[in-house]
């Protein structure tokens, strides 16, 4: 593992756990209370989620174009941090729903589409793992499709006529509530990085077994 | 009368009381105004903090889980890859 390695994860976690006291003194929105401050670890981790799935895509572009082991390595760690912060994503939401709109969930645009980004990474570590020969290549077309996703996902709001919140809500927070943002978004972000060295660090691993079986085999 | 021709009088009976009586009862009030929802009864409110907490308990619970499994899955491997280098070393293979 890198240098850099060890002193960021402490941060990382002497940042989250920091997140909670900022996240408690930040004002109370008017219209929903408490239940509202969901939003501080459920909007860093739906932008991560897209931010995983944009990796994983074009990682895996790389792969099929180019045959780098490399880039194969690093979407499969993509895809799998996809489903982390995708789940993360698909409970937290409902929690906050079910006091914000009176529902667990909504079939509209933004919810349906990140429960089919999450479903199309689900289903590039399904044919990663039981694909069989060529899956790698196949996984890689599917996570072209989850990149395809991101876009649609991010913009449906605006054009939609959706119960969820417009993506100009950012922009026009108080300074106290952007701040816990900003704070939360910084520590998924390096927890994100972090995660995804660690995931292909693995890899690397499995990649230098792989070639250890074969040594000892000739 | 046989057993269950009293047991259907009496159900029907039961019934058509029960009926009398929901049919006496005056009809609730219609609500006709907006009422915000911080000024709804205690009962109909539905408390925010156990779903704030479950939240952030699952963000944490994930996160730990996934760090262990990435964790313990590494470890494998790397004993995995000592353990052939060692073998490859002494050249043999268990």
């Amino acid at each position: 593992m890198p240098k850099w390695f060890t002193p960021l994860a402490g941060l990382c976690a002497v940042m989250f756990a920091a997140s909670p006291v900022l996240i408690a003194n930040a004002p109370y929105e008017s219209t929903m209370g408490l239940v509202q401050k969901i939003f501080y670890y459920h909007l860093p981790s739906a932008w991560i989620f897209l931010l995983s799935a944009i990796v994983c895509g074009i990682a895996s572009a790389r792969f099929l174009f180019g045959g780098s082991p490399r880039q194969d390595r690093l979407a499969y760690a993509a895809a799998e941090l996809t489903v982390l912060f995708g789940a993360i994503v698909l409970v937290t939401g409902p929690l906050w729903a079910r006091k914000a709109w009176g529902v667990w969930w909504q079939w509209d645009v933004r919810l349906t589409s990140s429960l089919m980004g999450w479903m199309v990474a689900w289903a590039y570590l399904l044919v990663r793992k039981y694909g069989g020969p060529g899956s790698d290549k196949l996984a890689a077309g599917l996570a072209l499709f989850g990149m395809a996703n991101v876009p649609f996902v991010y913009v449906s709001v605006n054009y939609w006529r959706t119960i969820h919140p417009a993506t100009s809500v950012v922009p026009t927070l108080p300074v106290d509530m952007g701040m816990a943002l900003w704070f939360s978004v910084a520590c998924f972000l390096l927890l994100f990085v972090l995660l995804l060295r660690l995931r292909v660090h693995l890899e690397e691993q499995r990649a230098r077994l792989d070639a250890l079986y074969l040594a000892v085999d000739d | 009368m046989t057993l269950f021709k009293r047991v259907a009088a009496a159900t029907l009976l039961t019934v058509s009381l029960a009926g009398l009586a929901a049919a006496q009862q005056p009809e609730p009030k219609q609500q006709d105004e907006f009422v915000p929802v911080s000024q709804l009864p205690p009962q109909d409110q539905l408390p925010a903090a156990p779903l704030l907490v479950t939240a952030y308990a699952f963000v944490w619970v994930a996160l730990f889980a996934y760090v262990a499994s990435v964790a313990r899955r590494l470890s494998r491997v790397q004993r995995e890859v000592e353990r052939l280098e060692s073998e490859i070393k002494r050249g043999t293979r268990a």
